[in-house]
């Protein structure tokens, strides 16, 4: 059946801002169905708040909404836009909730809007456990022993049943907030009760433990002619108790017997069936018994899935852009395989490597959190990488994650590894530790429970580094040592560090031996036909597949996985480099390793490399692509890290140079340069010592900014105000950061007005894009800070002279793109806090606020093009207010304070656009899901609110300012604290709005003031940027 | 993991891929495939459909879950010898009674792995079906068995590819097919059919006993007149290896009975039934072999995935005038895989409904199997119509 004709405009939702357990994969898919609708000739509209995402660019949607995903403002846009269906199965659990919420409050009904993808029923079906266990039971698949409770009293009744471990989990709760696994019946009582309040509809299921189980996912689809296909198995590492989310896990299955995978092929089609999902993709999670072969089936989501993104990128399949075709009425056999072009989708994928993912995580962000894993998600981001082999695959994946996982383990007892075997991060390294100190598999095993196949595989990696020194000198080594030392997926460095020789000799010697690797190509089907797709990976094999064309190519590094301080953002970046240079003629050539993202869409770029942003890994591109130039400015630091590298072996660095990128990171020179060009900056010193912190301490005056040098995200980062914090700060550094880096003191300007500036500069000419006021004061990571363009609060002359300073300093370094500049101003001075000569993470909220794409101007610089050719000459003045506020993974970390600070701990961010700087600050705070109250009582506690109090009480609160607290007293509406009590995290855990600095009270009290009576209307991107 | 003892394949076009031994020591001549399923591997080199066949995994980790009787589709590996890019000595499986490595030494089976089957198989898919050899060193030189290949040795390995005789234009099923009729075991008394057995797999007889069937397994020769003295309720023609035109005997066989009993044909049969009815059949390039590929079935519009391992196909316009339509379709290449009889209740797939290894998407054409039989009164030596028209495609 052809598309539907019916229909003309689709409503797609997004997923909002980026948070533990919704993440890129969204923005991933949601891009792809915008493409794949739009090429279809359907109006497509959409309703995000995160700016920083690809999919709301103004060119991807006809109409897109960057307004809150909230019933009050989809049902506006509805209202104006009147679209004939809903599709909710690409913006995640949010999008899912908020059909549910719009089919439930008769929007959908009153409105006339179809709801495609996925019904009501399946959804509901899907998500709601008891109706779910109901379902399965119907069609013969066994669930685990369970009961939706919805009291403490029933949970504990029918606790006895089951014994313990026991396993938590709340209905509708999103990545599994407020589950997890209870071995005592304290726990058990502490969990059902959070978890009672989190879920929505006060509802907690309470099941066996099938803690130790092997787990694995299946990917399925389905079109409205019941054609059923798996596009891939998954299977985890990491067994029963961890979320999926935090596991490793590898692709295909590996330990399952045909018999075993079409059994839960068999069950995948009927629950798919079953739950109803009439077009689309689910994922469908099993849990099966290392014992016996027993087969459980845990969860299933009606919906495209962070998972989905990852099988999409595994076996290049594309499971959202297909399931946005098959819900406009497409059958899978319509639709053809975009790699072989001549076989249709109506297929299962086959592999011919293996997939690893590994979860990147954010524990040092929240000191005090045990970085055990459980049942409630809380990594932050992804690696995924391809190898011929596991051992090759889950080595090139370790190397992708830019995380120490080998923590230093080699120093460590046997004693003190066998204690790092719980679930966590860092226990891969733990293990692979053990069983070069000769632990056995079995052991190893009966510890953890991962499966011996995987275990057995980590010991023919050990095994192979004692070999390596059996082999003679490695000078000596020919070829087919390489080639099987490569193909188990060591690298240099890691030869290196067997042999005992640097990363750039043991590469030299490699070479010499002829020891380069080939690239595959990432097919659907095994070779089986050809692939017209240019998506790679290395590996060391006999025959290369990269088809070599005359085009000039640019290379273009992505940004690795997400983590807090490095998001989406780089993403988008790097896409529209991709873009831009594709449009000025080049052949773009696209390097990352992170799975949930647009860039490594094979759609995006002309080649794509999956491949570990490590030296080693580019610069073997990079020698076998021989492109024009490397662009790093765009991915964050992951990519910059790597230029001064790539530079030396002889790549081209395009765009601002490294030297200019060190220039301004070097303390000492940057100094030097502001001191030349008259800037001023906060004084500050570098101490080597405890002892010459003190005495710089002296030298300065309290308050002071202090860190570690060179990090990233404001890692360790701290204002002290005295000696004996300055004293306690040191020493928790000294013990958290290996060695003894050297702490960067600078005098800290107290309440400072906080500017960004993002500038762009083609060498001859500097032009400001925008100048950010901060919403927060200096001392909270400009990450984390609230802010909006155009300012507010700077005076035309401030303005004008930060302007200037900028451009002067772009142009005095020499940069070739992008550079991010932040101020602190005091005393009506500008003082420079620090220039980052490169696309910085506000560069697609500052995109859209000001309507001018920079990340492609940037990568038009980087190739030669002027500022005057491309039409950019004069900072543009918006017609708007653009508000860009934060999402805190707080939540997630039990026990830890929801205070904002030097080190940057938001995940993402929503973007609040209005003719009123107020009312652009409310719809960014509802776009981060804080509802702020109209009325109600308010809390403030705090100095210096009192203006706060009386905006807030005429616009008819009730407010008790500095009361004294009379313990269990009831929670107000509206909590305002800038103590730094534990009545913030009390308001975190019951839902109740909260700001904790005086900054961001004094601008909720005006917004909410403002928007008190008022109907806040819709208005599109586009609509915006054309006034 | 690095040191390894050599082992080479080399094709008949003078290629050769150097790796390393796998499975038996020795050495082995045949025909080069592919196969494109993940796992499986097992019923793979136990199906007598690979008789003088070298099957290259296109997967690259073999062995992973060891190997279990449960999982022998007869009882001896039938491939020649077996390809993949890394053979796992360790195994992980709960069903599992051995490893593979052991198992294919104990049946002589050689392996090679260590290769890039990516390549071999995109030459496979560019150029063909070709014959090779996979040779260990340690078969020639035991004293040296990490040692390399001469350039005289591949040479004359080379040679021993082109030298052994084309699958094409043989008759294997006297290879593989059982000497003496047997019944198989079932649960209850059922209706009796007799399977002419080509090379038949082991999952297809229990299909076909679990839907109700008594099957009655015949070596490939046995005749007409003594498949009816066994007063059969239907008639199943076996999957197996070669070139189908071969068997004249079989296509005769199933020509005199055609519309006398129930017939249904998997594979080879399928070939054989067209042939006997006067259709034509072609060696295809390189093949289906695999767990995914994609069928329509004509009648339903409903989409199959399924298992298949065939080299030749019916000619779908040969049998268009023989009294047959075509049922089912590959969605990949139009290629033909089903066809129904237009009178008779007489119908067979390419494809394996059986799978194993592979979807069970197709494993309700033994219902139709069981439906027509139930409504056959008995062979009257006269040909019967169908029961339920429309149900098996036409």
């Amino acid at each position: 059946m052809p598309a539907r004709k019916d229909l003309k405009k689709i409503l797609i939702l997004g997923s909002g801002p980026i948070q533990i357990g919704q993440a890129a994969e969204f923005d991933y898919s949601g891009t792809q169905a915008l493409k794949a609708l739009k090429k279809e000739g359907y109006t497509v509209i959409l309703v995000n708040s995160n700016p920083a995402t690809i999919m709301t660019d103004p060119e991807l949607a006809d109409a897109t909404y960057i307004e809150p995903l909230t019933v009050e403002f989809v049902r506006r846009v509805i209202e104006k836009e009147r679209p004939d269906a809903l599709l909710p199965t690409l913006g995640g659990q949010t999008a899912l909730n908020l059909a549910m919420e719009l089919h439930e409050n008769g929007t959908l009904e009153e409105l006339n809007v179809e709801l495609i993808g996925a019904g009501v029923t399946a959804i509901r079906k899907g998500e709601d456990r008891e109706l779910f266990q109901a379902a399965m039971h119907k069609i013969g698949v066994e669930t685990c022993k369970g009961k939706m409770v919805h009291s403490l009293e029933e949970a504990l009744e029918f606790q006895k049943e089951i014994g313990l471990p026991a396993v938590l989990r709340p209905s509708f709760t999103l990545g599994g907030t407020g589950g997890g696994i209870a071995y005592t019946l304290e726990e058990f009582e502490e969990i059902v009760k959070g978890g009672l309040h989190d879920s929505p509809v006060h509802s907690i299921l309470v099941e066996e433990s099938i803690l130790g189980w092997k787990e694995y996912e299946l990917e399925v689809m389905r079109d409205n002619n019941d054609t059923v296909v798996i596009i891939t198995g998954i299977e985890n590492f990491d067994p029963m108790g961890v979320h999926t989310g935090d596991s490793i896990t590898v692709a295909p299955c590996q330990t399952l017997s045909d018999v075993e995978y079409q059994n839960l092929r068999d069950a995948s089609i009927k629950i798919i069936r079953e739950i109803g999902v009439d077009t689309g993709g689910s994922n469908i999670q099993f849990s099966v018994n290392p014992d016996d072969g027993r087969v459980i089936v845990i969860e299933m989501n009606p919906r495209v899935s962070r998972s989905s993104a990852l099988a999409s990128k595994a076996t290049g399949f594309p499971i959202a852009k297909i399931a946005a075709l098959l819900a406009v009425g497409y059958r899978l056999e319509e639709i053809p395989n975009d790699i072989t072009r001549v076989t249709p989708a109506a297929f299962e994928p086959t592999i011919d490597y293996v997939v690893s993912k590994i979860p990147r995580f954010a524990f040092e962000k929240f000191p005090g959190t045990f970085d055990m894993l459980g049942t409630q998600m809380r990594s932050v981001g992804e690696v995924m990488a391809i190898g011929r082999t596991f051992k090759e695959s889950i080595q090139k994946a370790l190397r992708s994650v830019e995380a120490d996982v080998r923590g230093g383990f080699e120093s460590m007892t046997v004693e003190e590894l066998r204690a790092k075997l719980y679930p966590n991060f860092k226990r891969i390294g733990a293990v692979i530790e053990l069983l070069r100190r000769g632990e056995t598999v079995e052991q190893l095993f009966e510890a953890t429970r991962i499966d011996t196949w995987f275990l057995e595989q980590l010991k023919e990696i050990t095994d192979a580094e004692q070999e390596l020194l059996e082999l003679g000198p490695i000078s000596t080594w020919k070829y087919e040592y390489w080639r099987e030392i490569k193909r188990l997926g060591f690298s240099d460095i890691r030869i290196g560090e067997i042999v005992g020789l640097s990363e750039l000799e043991v590469r030299a010697l490699r070479k010499a031996a002829k020891a380069t690797p080939v690239y595959k190509t990432v097919d659907t089907c095994a070779a089986e036909f050809e692939a017209h797709t240019p998506y790679h990976y290395s590996t060391y094999e006999w025959e290369d597949e990269v088809r070599h064309t005359d085009k000039p190519k640019v290379v273009i590094l992505g940004s690795g996985p997400n983590r807090i301080g490095q998001g989406v953002e780089f993403d988008y970046a790097t896409v529209h480099a991709v873009w831009a240079l594709q449009e000025a003629g080049f052949e773009t050539i696209m390097v990352n390793s992170n799975p949930e993202t647009v860039s490594t869409d094979y759609d995006t770029a002309d080649r794509l490399y999956f491949e570990p942003l490590t030296f080693e890994d580019v610069m073997n591109i990079v020698e076998h692509e021989n492109p024009i130039g490397v662009i790093v400015q765009l991915g964050g630091q992951t990519p910059l890290k790597l230029a001064a590298g790539l530079k030396a072996a002889g790549a081209i660095i395009i765009g601002t140079s490294p030297e200019t990128i060190h220039q301004a990171e070097d303390r000492a020179s940057f100094n030097a340069l502001c001191e030349r060009l008259n800037i001023a900056q906060p004084k500050g010193l570098v101490a080597a010592t405890p002892q010459e912190a003190y005495l710089h301490a002296e030298k300065l005056g309290f308050p002071l900014m202090a860190r570690p040098s060179y990090v990233l995200g404001g890692r360790a980062m701290r204002t002290v105000y005295s000696t004996s914090e300055l004293k306690t700060y040191l020493e928790e550094v000294y013990a958290e950061v290996e060695g003894q880096p050297s702490i960067l003191l600078d005098q800290f300007l107290e309440g400072a007005l906080e500017l960004d500036v993002d500038v762009l500069c083609d060498g001859t000419v500097a032009v400001v894009a925008g100048i950010m006021e901060h919403i927060e004061a200096a001392g909270v990571h400009s990450g984390d800070s609230a802010c909006i363009i155009p300012t507010v609060h700077l005076s035309a002359e401030l303005a004008a002279q930060v302007k200037s300073i900028s451009e002067r300093l772009a142009l005095e370094l020499g940069v070739l793109g992008l550079m991010n500049v932040q101020f602190a101003i005091k005393n009506n001075i500008p003082y420079i806090l620090e220039a980052n000569p490169r696309a910085s993470r506000t560069v697609p909220y500052v995109s859209k606020a000001i309507g001018h794409p920079l990340a492609k101007y940037a990568a038009r610089i980087a190739v030669g093009h002027t500022l005057e050719q491309i039409g950019f000459l004069e900072t543009p003045v918006p017609a708007m207010y653009s508000v860009k506020e934060v999402h805190l993974p707080f939540l997630k970390f039990k026990g830890v304070l929801p205070i904002l600070g030097p080190e940057m701990k938001s995940t993402g961010e929503s973007m609040g656009i209005d003719a009123d700087p107020y009312l652009a600050y409310y719809r960014a705070q509802f776009g981060v899901k804080n509802k702020l109250p109209s009325s109600g009582k308010a809390l403030l506690l705090g100095a210096g609110l009192e203006e706060v109090s009386s905006i807030l009480q005429s616009a008819g609160f009730e407010v008790a300012l500095n009361p004294i607290l009379e313990a269990g007293s009831a929670l107000p509406d509206l909590l305002i604290d800038t103590t730094g009590s534990q009545l913030l995290r009390t308001a975190l855990e019951m839902g109740v709005s909260y700001v904790s600095t005086k900054e961001a009270a004094l601008w909720t009290a005006k917004a909410i003031a403002r928007a008190k009576g008022v109907v806040l209307g819709v208005v599109s991107l586009q609509e915006w940027q054309a006034k | 993991m690095i040191r390894k003892e050599r082992a080479i394949l080399a094709l008949e076009d003078g290629t050769v891929f150097r790796g390393y031994a796998a499975g038996y020591h020795g050495e082995t001549v045949g025909e080069v495939v592919f196969n494109t399923s993940m796992t499986g591997y097992q019923e793979i080199m136990t199906d007598p459909s690979y008789n003088g066949q070298i099957v290259c995994m296109t997967y690259p980790h073999i062995g992973n879950y060891g190997v279990s009787i449960e999982d022998m589709e007869s009882n001896r590996p039938y491939v020649r010898g077996f390809i993949c890019r890394e053979s796992t000595e360790s195994y992980s499986s709960f069903r599992a009674q051995g490893n593979l490595q052991t198992f294919m030494q104990a049946h002589k089976i050689v392996s090679i792995s260590g290769i890039d089957t990516r390549s071999l198989v995109r030459r496979l898919r560019s150029g063909g079906v070709v014959k090779g050899v996979i040779a260990h060193r340690s078969h020639t030189h035991p004293e040296d068995a990490y040692g390399e290949f001469t350039v005289q040795e591949e040479a004359a390995l080379v040679l021993k590819a082109q030298n052994y005789p084309d699958i094409d234009g043989r008759d294997m099923s006297p290879e593989v097919s059982t000497e003496l009729p047997y019944v198989y075991p079932t649960m209850v008394k059922g209706k009796r059919v007799v399977l002419l057995d080509f090379g038949i797999k082991h999952t297809i007889i229990k299909c076909l006993a679990e839907v109700g069937i008594e099957p009655i397994v015949v070596p490939a020769t046995t005749s007409p007149t003594e498949i009816m003295a066994l007063r059969p309720h239907g008639l199943f023609l076996s999957n197996g290896p070669g070139d189908p035109s071969a068997p004249k005997y079989a296509h005769e066989t199933a020509w005199k009975l055609l519309g006398l009993l129930p017939t249904f044909g998997i594979c080879l049969g399928h070939q054989i039934l067209g042939l006997a009815v006067g259709g034509t059949t072609y060696k295809m390039k390189f093949g289906h072999r695999g767990g995914n590929q994609p069928v329509k079935n004509l009648l339903t519009d409903k989409i199959e995935i399924t298992s298949q391992n065939h080299g030749y196909a019916v000619d779908a316009d040969s049998i268009k005038d023989k009294g047959f339509k075509i049922t089912h379709i590959n969605l990949n290449d139009n290629t033909l895989e089903g066809m129904a009889h237009e009178r008779y209740p007489v119908f067979s797939v390419q494809y394996h409904p059986e799978a194993s290894p592979g979807p069970h998407d197709s494993r309700y054409l033994f219902d139709r199997f069981i439906e027509e039989i139930h409504a056959f009164d008995g062979a009257v030596g006269t040909p019967v119509q169908k029961a339920f028209t429309g149900r098996l495609g036409v």
